[in-house]
């Protein structure tokens, strides 16, 4: 579902592709509901080992992050501090885990390829950037962590599935549309450093 | 005080103030990022700058570490020959790490080569890493402390240019790591620019660069004019805040150099991201401290 709130646009799980439609990169979005970490070894899991993932992320999203929790009593978490981990290192995994597992909402730093691209748009789903080196900003949009699974990868690795309320600024970076933020920027960015390259270069020929 | 109750307390407040450096970014970098936010009028550039503001706000508050990958601890340290723990120095920052990462909490970020295990107290062979000045007639004893981070100032990069190249190729192997590592590195960027006879030499100085205060600038006057070229130059490619777009790239270029054999070019890149946790503290003889990097901290 799509709500807006106080000016924010708000994705409140579980999202369909319908709900992503007129979203496009640039947009700034927020996040109400289930969102779960996963990175490395769970999309290798996924993706490589046939293994079920044991949080269904249908219709929900994923962070790409590994976050410092504090145990509390009676098998329940306090998220301390999370903030994304570079995206591009799930990107080889991305298109067969959207296609497996429906997520709708990735999230993560930085930028993502073809693969990533490829999956938004067949499958109806999103990648946004979450600003990175804000883990307490992050943290404390976390209202409970529901769920743990796959503890066995250890603290950064394991599923943390969490409620999350107003979780942003998420600025999509891969639309459904499958455009792509920063690969647009990148291309419009080195011309302009080519073109500085040339200008600095006129003036600091020090070697005569 | 006997030489134990000496490294006792350094430990305790060399601990107390890398767990600081953690939560809170330096008077310069918060300075700085507050005039670029300003200078900012695209609305997504606004939002993330509001975030990170409300992130460090939050930092302070609920004493947490700002942000999540508390790095690999560095420490330069400029010793005087007459400061009575010279010998202890370097045991005693690696205790005061395995402190910090209690305390702070840090994130266990020391892991070791070859045997791959993390060790689980953010220490090991060789780290933290501390780089060593000696000062001939001194009894203080002088320390930046730095949080590296894995995405920003470990993956730096070093070269060795021919003098054909010149400080042109010097301006294109820097402004080529703008558009590709330093876009991943958490913009606006600080950068530090090595310029020297050898890789090595180069990537020592691309880091030592980047423990100037913002604002500084190199003694030299081509040097400095080198600074304020690359400046403008990278803010003009408009990385802007996450390299998501903006007006403003950078915090800064700093060039650090030295004489170099007539037939090479040393040149290194290395970037602070705009959570560049760094800390200088000064202690006389006496372990009196003075704090330079964030003016009225109490530890
Ligand atoms: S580059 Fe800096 S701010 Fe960004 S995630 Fe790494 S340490 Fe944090």
């Amino acid at each position: 579902m799509v709500e807006i709130r106080d000016g924010k646009k708000v994705l409140i799980t579980p999202i369909s592709a319908e709900d992503l439609k007129d979203i496009r990169i640039g947009d700034i979005v927020y996040l109400d509901g289930s969102l779960t970490t996963c990175r490395d070894v769970a999309h290798r899991r996924v993706v490589e080992e046939g293994r079920e993932i044991p949080v269904d992320v249908r219709g929900n999203a994923i962070l790409h992050a590994g976050p410092i929790i504090r145990p509390l009593e009676n098998d329940k978490f306090e998220m301390v501090s999370v903030g994304p981990t570079t995206s591009m290192r799930m990107e080889k995994f991305e298109y067969d885990f959207v296609k497996i597992t429906g997520v709708r909402v990735i999230v993560g730093k930085g930028g993502m390829k073809e693969n990533t691209e490829r999956a938004c748009k067949e499958f109806g789903a999103i990648h946004c950037v979450f600003p990175a080196g804000n883990a307490v900003v992050a943290a404390v949009e976390v209202e409970e962590i529901v769920r743990a699974e796959w503890r066995d990868l250890g603290m950064p690795e394991t599923l943390w599935n969490c409620r999350v309320k107003e979780f942003g600024p998420l600025i999509v970076s891969i639309d459904s549309q499958g455009r792509n933020y920063f690969e647009e920027k990148k291309k419009i960015y080195n011309k302009i450093k080519d073109e500085q390259v040339e200008l600095i270069s006129k003036q600091v020929g020090f070697i005569k | 005080m006997s030489n134990e109750k000496q490294v006792e307390k350094m430990t305790d407040i060399m601990a107390k103030f890398v767990a600081l450096t953690g939560k809170i970014l330096p008077d310069d970098v918060k300075a700085k990022l507050s005039e670029l936010r300003e200078k900012e009028d695209d609305p997504m550039a606004k939002v993330i700058y509001d975030t990170m503001f409300r992130n460090q706000e939050l930092a302070e508050k609920l004493d947490r570490p700002c942000c999540q990958d508390t790095g690999v601890l560095q420490f330069w340290v400029k010793c005087g020959t007459g400061f009575p723990l010279i010998g202890e120095l370097e045991a005693l920052l690696k205790e005061a790490v395995i402190k910090a990462t209690k305390e702070a909490p840090l994130r266990h970020n020391s892991v070791e080569t070859f045997d791959e295990y993390n060790t689980g107290k953010n220490v090991g062979k060789g780290t933290p890493t501390v780089w060593w000045d000696i000062v001939p007639g001194s009894d203080e004893c002088e320390i930046y402390t730095y949080m590296a981070g894995g995405g920003c100032t470990l993956p730096g990069q070093a070269m060795v240019l021919m003098p054909g190249e010149g400080y042109e190729g010097i301006t294109k192997f820097v402004l080529d790591r703008m558009t590709s590592y330093g876009l991943n590195a958490c913009p606006p960027l600080l950068v530090g620019v090595g310029v020297a006879t050898s890789v090595e030499t180069a990537a020592l100085l691309s880091k030592k660069a980047l423990m100037r205060d913002i604002g500084s600038h190199n003694t030299n006057e081509r040097a400095a004019k080198m600074e304020k070229l690359l400046e403008d130059g990278i803010n003009a490619i408009g990385l802007g805040p996450q390299g998501m777009g903006g007006k403003y790239s950078v915090m800064g270029v700093h060039i650090e150099n030295t004489a170099r054999h007539p037939s090479a070019i040393g040149v290194a890149v290395n970037v602070g991201c705009w959570s560049h946790r760094r800390g200088h503290i000064i202690f006389g003889k006496d372990l009196s401290y003075t704090i330079l990097s964030h003016k009225g901290a109490k530890l």
